[in-house]
């Protein structure tokens, strides 16, 4: 019996690599009044739904998507969310 | 008997028609390739054009890598066959494996159309056989993700095997190692984020990109 789970994939850099997008956001949020903030990363968040037999085979199948596809490894890394579908 | 180049075209490119020109005045015979072919016809050589395959979503390259024909090109560069990838080309060469690193937007986050001076490093490649180390050519970018990032491992790599091809005189991306092109371990495939194509008649203000290209159609 399969089930179906909501998936939730960041996408970011990899620490080291400069992130170009969030030094400007992060230089224009003071000047904006919004003073204490550091470390911007800017990423973007792929949101799908996976039919597994449990969370387990969701996960290896959502890792291999990621390693082929989702993300470039070279300069890339994932945090994966799975939750059962309410 | 003329080289022929296999230009493959992916929805979304758009500097095809360029190199298919380009390469006709130099001698050679440019002939288009479709993205869902699955094979290469008698070509001599294969470049990847420049411009926004399938739209660049996902990453740039991301989704060209898996086109019909991508499998076809793979096999044809690990015979040795000449493969250049120009701009998203050599964008689409990195998502690939067939080139090492990645491309990644601008430091300065502005897309870049200018002219670009280059330094020819390494001589092995396809590409560069023609020169001699050291010439410096006037050849345009075009690209809003071309700051090439590799590792430090991938960097000394490239170093120690004379593998780092063309190098920006005053970087305008961020690159690495002010790093314009690549190529393979054979030196067959090659990767470049200017453009050749546009510096190959005298009304484009250079014909340097000419003088890279002539190499693509010598053989050996």
């Amino acid at each position: 019996m399969s089930a179906m789970f909501d998936v939730t994939v960041e996408v970011g850099l990899r620490d080291g690599i400069a992130d170009p997008e969030g030094l400007t956001i992060e230089r224009v949020l003071p000047a904006l009044g919004f003073s204490g903030v550091s470390g911007v990363r800017v990423g973007k968040m792929l949101r799908f739904v996976v039919e597994a037999l449990d969370e387990d085979e969701a996960r290896q199948r959502v890792e291999a998507m990621c390693e082929r596809f989702l993300a470039n490894p070279v300069i890339e890394e994932v945090g994966i969310a799975i939750s059962g579908m309410s | 008997m003329t080289a022929k180049v296999g230009v493959v075209v992916f929805p979304g490119s758009n500097c095809e028609h360029d190199v298919v020109e380009a390469v006709d005045a130099i001698g050679g015979t440019g002939e288009l390739l479709w993205h869902k072919d699955c094979h290469l016809g008698d070509v001599d050589a294969v470049v990847l054009p420049g411009g926004f395959a399938h739209g660049d979503y996902l990453r740039t390259g991301a989704m060209a890598r898996f086109s019909p024909i991508m499998a076809a090109v793979a096999c044809f560069a690990r015979d040795g066959g000449p493969v250049v990838g120009i701009c998203n080309g050599f964008q689409i060469l990195t998502e690939a494996q067939l080139l090492p690193g990645a491309l990644y937007k601008n430091q300065g986050l502005r897309f870049l159309c200018q002219p670009t001076m280059l330094e020819v490093e390494s001589t092995s490649s396809v590409l560069t056989r023609e020169l001699v180390r050291g010439d410096q050519l006037n050849i345009p970018i075009n690209h809003f993700e071309g700051n090439y990032i590799c590792s430090d491992k991938t960097l000394a790599e490239l170093r120690d095997n004379n593998r780092i091809v063309l190098t920006y005189m005053d970087n305008p991306n961020g690159a690495t190692a002010d790093i314009a092109g690549i190529c393979s371990e054979g030196g067959n495939v090659v990767g470049l984020m200017p453009h050749p194509e546009r510096a190959a008649h005298p009304l484009l203000g250079s014909t340097d990109g000419a003088l890279l290209l002539k190499g693509l159609i010598s053989g050996d």
